[in-house]
């Protein structure tokens, strides 16, 4: 007994001392839960490159496409097969804390993986066409507060997805009631929910700013809240917030990651560093203007308490709309 | 013009050397897969699809090797009807009625040339129908609602048979198919999972390009290992090119008639080009009555349709782009694509994605021009590859397919599911069962149930909200039409194209 812990003892020392300097050699892998071309695969690209770039890596990071379930399947795959693997990174977002949130890996939930942090969000905003009586927030919870199917949502996500949550966050933040009454018409993406809205079907729109820049810019559609701490800089900067109309609602779709729960220690604080590294280099800023991402970067201590806070709200809306029994 | 400068930034994308090159690659690859019997357009664009993700092609470059595909195989399909009195696709069935006499008297260099002008002819006036009409249908699109949206659907379920389709029954069982896979999934009006049965694979329902390629790419292979076609065909002598000036000219006005009404009928749901060259060669020979000799070999005879399914092939997009409802079975396999490359058709498509439609409809007006110059000179060497045995051909399709379909995912579980898809679709095929209502299933089940989900909620449960704009009303007549007309008229159209075949052609 004594020699086994004596040699355990050895060994947690000797990985120790190598983990001064620990570093990823080798090929690094970064797992997109979805296919080429959505927002998780955008997650992994970029930031394999910038972590080229910045030489946090000295081999590459390759991007591997693993879609299924809406995250579900990396996920397993994560838990189940590469627990304990210090070279893999996987990309994810609040629809990961979502399904979390609502059980939808079965069997999985938010412990079992390490969050290594975020790197930037895009923000939700509720709009109404160009033509709508709704001047601001205010008024259209008003509206929803004396009869609460008077205004219908749309929104790119499934019922109880990410869109259709932010309405909810927006509605109990001001205080109505009977949030699942609340009609909400979920459309396979924000594109398709819009023109519903700018065509004069639906009362209002869902969904993040990204999303909207084509119709803001061409006038059709109208930001009556903006789901965030602050005003959104640049071009958004004129957009209100739903805090500054009183309605303490704020809606980030964070983008980060997730890695391994049996990875070492040392693997761990490595990533957190990188991370904030990444976040502060002068190539990830190009990164988040050219596409559109808002800055969003908690401290590396709390972004585990905030993730789980995330899993914890949601489940909580969600077990109140009646998605979770 | 604002729709010039569209056309204009269009032409820029298209020109590309890069996507030049796919234009013309597909444009080969679309003829040869028409004129090869039994590989329709659906089927070609079908097999290419897996392709397209290999390479990792851009989303507007895909499209653009996927539409010239579509053209090649229009075009391809008259090569077999001229030379061997067999359709290479349904459309190009009534090419055969003047075509292969025509071949019959040594005028098969003629015929072949004739109608690559001919398609040619048809492919530009539909084409230009089509720049002219979508953007109009793509503004007048946004005033519609949920419930004229499930209208539309019913009338494009309604119309699946096709006026001149065999067997209803068939059809809405092909169609019912689709749907319930298509229910496989999360339900995204609910948020609950159904027939998932606990497997993570299946959360995110059923990928319809991996049911495509099975169906369409893996059956194939089947049916070949079945029959174990090992041997070409003979060789074909086409003769010399005889056709002069005048001859050209006169058949002129039968072009633009083609055109024309091939076009219209390719806009109408359930139509589609096998109606549009039927359309135009009767039409033919009813202007030229008594003084032509029909069925004997006259060139218009030739003319007339080609000039008609080229019209079509390209009417047909207008629904498919501007509304997401597609006019035909190659069109919905185009929807298939274009969905799974994150882009949504209808009228958003138009301002957000300018440069992927107007990429594709530029790359329709070259690879026109393209067809006419790869058909007329390189005529002999497409008659040549019809002699090429398919057992050099097949095994390609389907290590194209599988490697394909592991590059978009990864994933085994994707390959698994797609040889299943191809053995249900081998099995289908033997009980005649059509594959295109299948895929529409698959494509509009989930969309019309959304919609009908939608109309209720704005309603707040009053189904009368389905009926009650004057737009959905029409729509709901028309979709009634559709259904009755294929009792009334069917029968008769269906008499008279087959009235003059004697190979019946394996159904797209």
């Amino acid at each position: 007994m004594i020699i086994k812990r004596t040699l355990s003892f050895v060994a947690a020392a000797a990985v120790s001392m190598s983990a001064m300097a620990w570093q990823p050699s080798g090929k690094v892998e970064c797992l997109a839960p979805a296919d080429p071309g959505g927002g998780w695969d955008f997650t992994c690209r970029s930031v394999g490159n910038v972590l080229q770039d910045l030489g946090l890596v000295d081999g590459s990071v390759q991007t591997v496409n693993m879609a299924g379930a809406g995250g579900g399947v990396a996920y397993a795959h994560t838990v189940s097969k590469r627990a304990e693997d210090n070279k893999l990174l996987v990309a994810a977002s609040t629809a990961t804390t979502t399904r979390l949130a609502q059980k939808q890996f079965p069997g999985m939930n938010a412990d079992m993986v390490t969050w290594v942090g975020a790197l930037g969000a895009d923000y939700g905003i509720i709009a109404v066409g160009k033509d709508s009586e709704y001047q601001n927030l205010s008024e259209l919870m008003a509206a929803l507060k004396a009869n609460p199917k008077s205004v219908k949502f749309a929104g790119g996500s499934a019922r109880g997805g990410w869109d259709h949550l932010k309405v909810l966050i927006a509605a109990k933040a001001a205080g109505a009631d009977k949030l699942p009454s609340i009609p909400y018409l979920s459309y396979n993406n924000g594109g398709e929910a819009m023109s519903q809205v700018v065509g004069g079907q639906v009362d209002a729109f869902t969904g993040d700013i990204s999303e909207a820049t084509g119709f803001l810019e061409s006038g059709d559609l109208r930001v009556v809240a903006v789901l965030a701490e602050e005003r959104l800089p640049g071009k958004f900067s004129h957009l209100p917030t739903a805090k500054e109309q009183g309605i303490d609602a704020v809606g980030p779709n964070w983008r980060g990651f997730y890695m391994p729960k049996g990875a070492s220690e040392e693997a761990k604080s490595y990533w957190v560093e990188a991370v904030d590294t990444l976040y502060a280099s002068d190539e990830w800023k190009k990164v988040m203007k050219s596409n559109g991402l808002i800055p969003f970067h908690p401290p590396a201590s709390q972004f585990d308490e905030f993730v789980r806070n995330q899993v914890q709200d949601i489940e909580n809306l969600s077990r109140e709309i009646g998605l979770l029994k | 013009m604002e729709t010039l400068g569209f056309l204009m930034d269009g032409f820029a994308v298209a020109l590309t050397p890069y996507n030049l090159m796919f234009a013309l690659f597909g444009a080969f690859v679309g003829t040869l897969i028409g004129c090869l019997p039994g590989l329709g357009p659906a089927n070609g664009v079908a097999i290419l699809i897996p392709l397209a993700f290999t390479l990792g092609l851009p989303p507007e470059t895909a499209m653009i090797l996927l539409t010239a595909v579509y053209a090649g195989a229009m075009y391809g399909g008259r090569i077999s009807s001229i030379l061997l009195n067999i359709p290479g696709d349904e459309p190009a069935m009534m090419t055969c009625l003047d075509g292969y006499p025509m071949a019959q008297k040594g005028r098969a260099a003629d015929a072949l040339a004739v109608s690559a002008i001919a398609s040619f002819a048809g492919g530009l006036i539909g084409t230009i129908g089509l720049i002219m009409l979508a953007p109009v249908l793509a503004k007048f699109a946004l005033t519609f609602g949920p419930a004229e949206y499930f209208a539309l659907f019913l009338l494009a379920f309604a119309t699946l048979g096709g006026i001149t389709g065999k067997n209803p029954m068939k059809t809405v069982v092909a169609a019912t198919l689709g749907i319930m896979i298509s229910t496989v999934g999360i339900d995204i009006s609910t948020g609950t999972q159904r027939y998932t049965f606990g497997v993570l694979e299946l959360y995110e329902g059923i990928d319809f390009i991996l049911a495509i390629v099975g169906l369409f790419a893996i059956s194939e292979l089947l049916f070949f290992v079945e029959s174990r076609m090992g041997r070409g065909r003979d060789k074909m002598n086409v003769g010399k090119l005889t056709l002069t000036m005048k001859e050209l000219v006169m058949t002129i006005p039968t072009q633009l008639r083609g055109g024309v009404l091939g076009f219209i009928s390719g806009v109408l749901p359930g139509a589609g080009a096998s109606l549009g060259s039927f359309i135009s060669y009767t039409l033919e020979k009813q202007v030229v009555g008594k003084k032509g000799k029909f069925g004997e070999g006259d060139i218009r005879g030739v003319v007339a349709p080609e000039a008609g399914n080229n019209g079509a092939s390209s009417g047909a997009l207008v629904p498919m782009l501007t509304l997401g409802v597609p006019g035909s079975g190659t069109t919905a396999v185009l929807l298939a694509m274009l969905i799974s490359l994150n882009i949504t058709p209808g009228p958003l498509m138009f301002t957000q994605n300018a440069d992927i439609v107007w990429g594709v409809i530029a790359a329709l007006l070259i690879g026109n021009v393209l067809l006419l110059v790869l058909n007329i000179p390189l005529v002999g060497f497409f008659v040549k590859l019809l002699s090429v045995p398919p057992m050099y051909l097949l095994p390609i399709v389907t290590m194209v397919a599988f490697v394909g379909i592991y590059s978009i995912s990864h994933s085994t579980f994707d390959l698994y599911f797609m040889v299943a898809f191809g053995v249900a679709g081998y099995f289908l095929r033997k009980l005649d069962i059509p594959l295109v209502p299948i895929i529409l299933g698959l494509l509009l089940g989930p969309e019309m149930e959304k919609n009908l989900g939608h109309a209720l909620v704005l309603s707040d449960g009053d189904w009368s909200v389905l009926w009650a704009s004057p737009l959905a009303m029409g729509l709901w007549i028309v979709a009634s039409l559709g259904l009755i007309l294929p009792y009334l008229i069917g029968p008769l159209l269906r008499r008279r194209m087959n009235a003059a075949m004697k190979e019946s052609p394996v159904s797209d």
